[in-house]
């Protein structure tokens, strides 16, 4: 046992301390929406943060990331009465024009003027977490804080201690949502009371047993402000459900955003994410995908493009309790200026989960001198009929390729970036819904100024 | 496959405990105990100030948890920390006045001192429970000026080179089983390469647990002068016996300027019994540093004993030019543990490291490697490439890998690769269908695993290392 130190323990009081009046005041107005069992779940989650506190760097899994930052930070909770927003603006800030499905969220909370629902059929839903507290008290109950379990983190914990809104998304069996879903995240500090706003959006999605439904979610900011966003997003996917998620962070330069998605997956069925970091200055996303049922796979790609003073520290973990599971992932970074990128990915094999295939691969690409990469692939495994690897690499570009490059009339930093747009392509190009790929491939071509000549992705449509 | 759980249970072929007069100190640990090993090793002021320094850190540190093994709790108390053969007293002049039952041992061992004079021209320092008994060939290294003794000899014989040297690699509160040992170390081997030398032969130790319930606190240390070359073989092998006992060994090595350590270790300890009854603790702290530039030390380790196994043979490239390398066999069946692997310190300028490490699970073995590649900011084009790969044999044991990477010098280049995989069906089928019995296959696939390995092994030890497979993964399949 490691025993407390009572310096740590007054530290601890200290930090989660500040959170008592909010949530106090939290209760009494938030406590009279919604049945009893939602104001016990977020007594229990609110006991226990105040319990365990923020990680520290002590505990293996923070190793690399302090979240100092964001302890010290005198938040305050995000109100309903949202700052001013043009529809214009929110219009610029999504990432795709197309008439899709769309829920927009500003500062966590749910904004029905700027979103839209096309797609309706029986028990459908595409709605907000807040409304559903209310109406679907029964049917949120049953998945809500089921799977993300808030005693083993400080921030799941202090997201399900302030339950208050989200997506809630339920695709009921053998239904296809044709069109894709997208979630906008605005954050601002802007034209709030005072300071600096902490938003806790929380999500939940479920597809249904033999369904299929793409869904796009992203974070956005309309201005350069601090904020701290600290998401929990639940899936569930039932028996030969398909889903395809992409998560594309564009938080504020000087943002705080801490993620956790929970992905409980069912018999046969599949998961395909691409989670994409490019803002904030401190980013930390937890993705644990549990391979529930026998043939159940997950395709994980990410792509984290990082400068300046950021830290981004992605962690994965894919639990393999059953046979026949299939997991992939692929993670790739490029890191310029004083920024330090985390990547720790673990793949556990349990006992019973034999014929399992998994296959882990980071790579990190270094531009700059001061730029630090940590990383961490761990394999576990228990099971003695598995196909499992994992690699990492970090380096800089290939002289080699530079060389033919540079040999073939390119200049030096034309060359750079060639290769680093293809370095990045890798993963952008695993993206299904063209376009979000080509969006993806004009912000890389953007970075790192170069014309792609495959304008073909350009041209896609969803 | 059927057939192929039953391999398990190989019996442990060197177990046999030499009934000889042991000269032991009452159990538990404190400060008196201390300062009875010191006298009873007649060591110097400094010797004895250092260890109580040890101890009084050690007093201090808990126990690390962090390792992925189970043991019941260690009671530090309930052991004894020294033991010497009583007839060292009596200080044999030459091999016929070494006590017979110590003779015997080492033949059934296989290491025949006398025949090992003549025949293999291998220098050996053999270790009977924690003292020195026997050294050979000391002329032919005393010709060209290589110091190799027993460390107890090198602190009165050489005390300034250990004080110059010892602890600066491993500090005495470098971890909490360091410490243990620097506190109670009772023996070991030191070894002096002046300047320019090639070590004319390979320098070995056997290691060997005899006395009943005594803890065995090795502590080595090498120095290999500016331009010289060393090879260094460690091997081991204990008797039967039922209670856990602990062994925490302390290695430093200290490279200078253009010189190399090769670094050999086969190590096969009691393991315990089929139903993970027994075996030793192998706590073991083993570290190099390379201090000039282009100087070079290679760790290589075939692990197959001991019931658990918790070591790290680091290397820190401080000199520019630098070569770290680090091979590894470890293998686990029934209830062994092994949690073993690497730290590479990349502090100068185009420093290169390789690791390889290669992990076999059989029964309910649990093999763990864990790993640490480190680029400081001034480590100019630091490359290194580590590969581990993991075999398991059985479905109830277990292959788990955690490599950490960290680099802070954009023009370093670090690859890792792991795969875990079992035996194939088809590979078997093979190899039966070519006549060759399951378990020959088992045994000739697992060495081509490992050949990568052995093949950095001094030729002797090679073939000892994968006889020794053999017999380990007798029982695991068949």
């Amino acid at each position: 046992m490691v025993t407390m130190n009572p310096e740590i323990l007054d530290k601890k009081t200290k930090e989660t301390g500040k959170y008592v009046p909010l949530f106090e005041a939290f209760e009494k107005t938030e406590g009279k929406r919604g049945a009893a069992w939602i104001r016990k779940l977020r007594q229990n989650a609110f006991a226990h943060f105040c319990h365990s506190g923020f990680p520290t760097q002590r505990e293996e899994d923070w190793r690399y990331t302090s979240v100092g930052p964001i302890e010290r930070t005198p938040f305050h909770l995000a109100s309903e009465t949202l700052p001013h927003i043009t529809v214009q603006a929110v219009e610029r800030l999504r990432p795709c024009t197309l008439n899709w499905n769309r829920l927009v969220f500003v500062n966590g909370f749910f904004c029905r003027e700027f979103s839209h629902v096309s797609d309706a059929f029986e028990d459908l839903n595409i709605g907000s977490v807040r409304e559903a507290i209310v109406s679907k008290s029964n049917q949120l109950a049953s998945y809500l804080a089921q799977y993300v379990r808030y005693d083993q983190n400080g921030f799941t914990a202090l997201n399900t201690a302030f339950i208050q809104d989200g997506a809630f998304v339920y695709v009921p069996e053998g239904k296809v949502l044709e069109r894709p879903l997208e979630l906008v995240f605005i954050s601002t500090s802007r034209e709030t009371v005072s300071g600096t706003v902490l938003a806790q959006p929380r999500n939940l999605i479920v597809v249904g047993p033999s369904s299929r439904a793409t869904i796009v979610e992203s974070y956005v900011s309309i201005d350069q402000e601090t904020y701290c966003n600290n998401v929990v997003t639940e899936i569930i996917l039932e028996e030969s459900a398909s889903l395809e998620y992409l998560r594309l962070q564009k938080e504020s330069g000087r943002a705080y955003h801490v993620s956790t998605t929970k992905v409980n997956q069912a018999k046969d069925s599949v998961f395909s994410s691409t989670c994409v970091d490019l803002g904030g200055i401190l980013v930390r996303n937890d993705l644990h995908v549990d391979l529930q049922e026998e043939g159940a796979k997950c395709f994980l790609n990410g792509l984290y493009l990082t400068s300046n003073e950021q830290h981004v520290d992605n962690h994965t973990l894919i639990n393999h309790p059953r046979p026949k599971g299939t997991s992939q992932q692929l993670y790739k970074g490029i890191l310029d200026g004083r920024s330090t990128a985390v990547f720790s990915g673990k793949i556990f094999v349990h006992q019973d989960a034999q014929k399992t295939d998994a296959h882990q691969t980071n790579k990190n690409l270094l531009l700059s001198e001061e730029a630090t990469a940590d990383t961490k692939p761990q394999l576990e495994i228990y099971a003695d009929d598995v196909k499992c690897t994992h690699g990492a690499a970090v380096g800089q570009l290939d002289k080699d390729s530079l060389f033919y490059l540079k040999s073939r009339g390119i200049g030096e930093n034309e060359a750079r970036n060639i290769l680093s747009y293809a370095f990045a392509n890798e993963v952008a190009q695993r993206i299904k819904i063209p376009s979000i790929r080509a969006q993806l491939n004009d912000l890389l071509t953007e970075r790192y100024g170069h014309r792609s000549a495959g304008e073909g992705v350009h041209h896609g449509s969803a | 496959m059927n057939e192929a759980k039953a391999l398990i249970g190989g019996e442990y072929k060197y177990g046999f405990v030499t009934d000889v007069d042991s000269d032991t100190i009452p159990r538990g640990l404190n400060e008196d105990v201390i300062r009875l090993i010191s006298k009873k090793k007649k060591e110097p002021k400094f010797m004895l100030d250092w260890r109580l320094k040890a101890y009084h850190r050690w007093l201090k540190m808990s126990e690390p948890e962090w390792q992925n093994v189970v043991h019941p709790p260690i009671d530090y108390q309930d052991m004894i920390y020294y033991s010497a053969p009583k007839s060292i007293t009596d200080a044999p002049k030459n091999l016929d006045e070494v006590d017979q039952e110590i003779l015997k041992t080492y033949e059934k061992l296989g290491i025949p001192l006398v025949e090992q004079k003549r025949l293999a021209g291998v220098a050996v320092d053999a270790i009977f429970d924690s003292v020195s008994v026997a050294t050979t060939f000391k002329d032919t290294l005393k010709k060209v000026g290589v110091i190799f003794c027993s460390f107890s000899e090198a602190v009165r014989n050489h005390p300034d080179l250990i004080i110059k040297y010892l602890g600066t690699v491993v500090p005495y509160g470098d971890n909490f089983f360091a410490a243990l040992n620097s506190a109670v170390f009772s023996d070991g081997s030191f070894c002096y390469i002046p300047r320019g030398v090639r070590c004319p032969l390979e320098l070995s130790t056997y290691f060997r647990i005899n006395s009943a319930e005594t803890g065995q606190f090795e502590r080595t240390l090498i120095i290999a002068e500016e331009g010289s070359y060393v090879s260094y073989l460690e091997g081991c092998t204990a008797p039967i016996r039922d209670k856990n006992q602990l062994h925490a060994a302390v290695v430093e090595l200290i490279a200078m300027k253009d010189s190399e350590i090769k670094y050999s270790t086969v190590q096969n300890w009691y393991a315990g019994d089929s139903h993970g009854k027994g075996g030793i603790y192998n706590f073991v702290t083993k570290r190099g540093k390379c201090i000039g530039d282009r100087s070079k030390i290679s760790w290589t380790q075939v692990e197959t004993g001991s019931a658990i196994t918790w070591k790290y043979p680091s290397v820190i490239l401080q000199g520019d030019d630098t070569i770290g390398e680090f091979y590894s066999v470890a293998l686990t069946n029934h209830y062994q543990q092994a949690d073993t692997g690497t730290k590479m310190i990349h502090m100068g300028k185009n420093a290169r490291s390789t690791i390889i490490s290669k992990g076999i699970s059989a029964g309910h073995g649990r093999n763990t490697y864990r790993g640490l590649v480190k680029v400081q900011p001034n480590a100019q084009g630091a490359k290194n490439y580590t590969q581990c790969d993991s075999l398991l044999i059985g479905d109830r044991s277990s292959a788990n890998t955690f490599p950490y990477i960290e680099v802070k010098n954009k023009t370093a280049s670090v690859e890792h690769e792991a795969s875990t995989s079992k035996i194939s069906e088809d590979q078997l089928f093979y190899c039966q269908q070519r006549g060759i019995s399951e378990e020959n296959a088992v045994s000739m696939i697992v060495n081509g695993f490992c050949k990568e390995v052995f093949k950095n092994l001094p030729m002797e030890f090679a073939v000892e290392a994968a006889k020794l497979l053999g017999v380990s993964l007798e029982g695991s399949v068949g």
